[in-house]
């Protein structure tokens, strides 16, 4: 499928889903309240999107136009039809909080652990939200933007 | 008298030859030496080093010990899988936070005597990731004591191989590192 199509399947579902084409593959953007279903519908029907082959964060600072926020980026493949798609989801960074694909994707189950290591998002009904990559009595999340370690961390 | 202890110079041995005088007498000879210098001698040409690496500077050391460069024509005949087995350890790679207690625990496993080598920027001090981590251990020398460290990310295997006859001869020399950390270059 091409973009354009894609983009009118999404619609159908969608119809206030942002989208940017900007880029190789069309991204969405897609509010936090609807993405559990988006992505339940995303898996399941037309589209197939049964690849998710890349699972991020970014942490947006504050800026003159917006305030701070977290984007989860979420990026789908579908082996069926060989199209990609990108979808975002917006975050408030003081509660960053967001529905689990862990159950439409099994590999989200890992990706997931380890956003909610180094970035503290809650995936809320996630199976084993445990630590995956830092040390048990770590403290804070490394790979944000206001992250600061005196003892460990060598400043340039 | 004559000793012709010249001969049975290796290759690993460079310039050091046998420790010991050979008296060549009619129908044999007269070996002289000092028990020290000879299991000295005996554990630098045997050293296994333990199988270890965390990064790129691993791949560096498979090459070593392969046929093109086969660092056990110098006597680290075989790598070992178990820490039991090896007497040496080649800290080839970035030992990060979460590493640091496996490497020690690896180096306390190890028989006595054993020594480590520190390979490339990562072992000796972090190297690339010195700054702006929150990680990365400055040093694997935080963790346990190094005999011989070798710059360069990574570094060439002639440097690798430099480095083991280096950690040969400061084994020939018999002395403890402290022996050495504290004796004056020689001028």
């Amino acid at each position: 499928m091409t973009n354009e199509e894609i983009k009118q399947h999404i619609i159908a579902v969608q119809p206030n889903g942002v989208f940017d084409e900007t880029g190789e593959w069309l991204q969405v953007y897609v509010e936090g309240g609807e993405w559990k279903p988006f992505a339940q519908w995303l898996r399941n029907d037309v589209l197939q999107m049964d690849f998710l082959f890349c699972l991020t964060c970014i942490d947006w600072s504050a800026t003159a136009t917006g305030k701070a926020l977290f984007t989860m980026v979420y990026h789908f493949t579908s082996t069926v039809f060989r199209h990609t798609i990108v979808v975002k989801v917006k975050l408030d960074r003081n509660n960053p909080e967001i529905e689990t694909v862990s159950d439409c994707w099994r590999t989200a189950e890992f990706h997931e652990r380890e956003v909610f290591d180094l970035f503290g998002v809650k995936f809320l009904h996630h199976p084993d939200l445990r630590r995956l990559v830092l040390t048990d009595d770590f403290e804070g999340y490394p790979l944000r933007k206001d992250f600061e370690d005196p003892v460990n961390m060598i400043k340039l | 008298m004559e000793n012709n202890f010249k001969e049975i110079e290796t290759a690993s041995q460079g310039n050091l030859p046998f420790p010991g005088q050979v008296h060549d007498l009619p129908g044999g000879g007269i070996l002289i030496s000092s028990f020290n210098d000879i299991i000295n001698w005996a554990r630098s040409n045997s050293l296994w080093p333990l199988t270890f690496a965390t990064s790129c500077c691993g791949i560096e050391m498979m090459s070593v010990a392969s046929s093109k460069y086969d660092f056990s024509r110098f006597g680290f005949e075989v790598a070992r899988a178990t820490p039991r087995q090896a007497d040496v350890i080649i800290i080839a790679g970035t030992i990060v936070n979460k590493m640091a207690p496996v490497l020690k625990r690896l180096y306390d496993q190890m028989a006595d005597p054993k020594y480590v080598i520190a390979m490339g920027a990562c072992a000796i001090s972090g190297g690339p990731f010195f700054y702006n981590t929150y990680s990365v251990v400055k040093g694997a020398d935080h963790v346990i004591p190094v005999d011989v460290y070798i710059p360069g990310c990574p570094p060439r295997p002639e440097a690798l191989l430099h480095a083991l006859i280096t950690l040969q001869q400061k084994i020939k020399s018999g002395l403890t590192r402290e022996q050495i950390r504290t004796e004056k270059p020689q001028s």
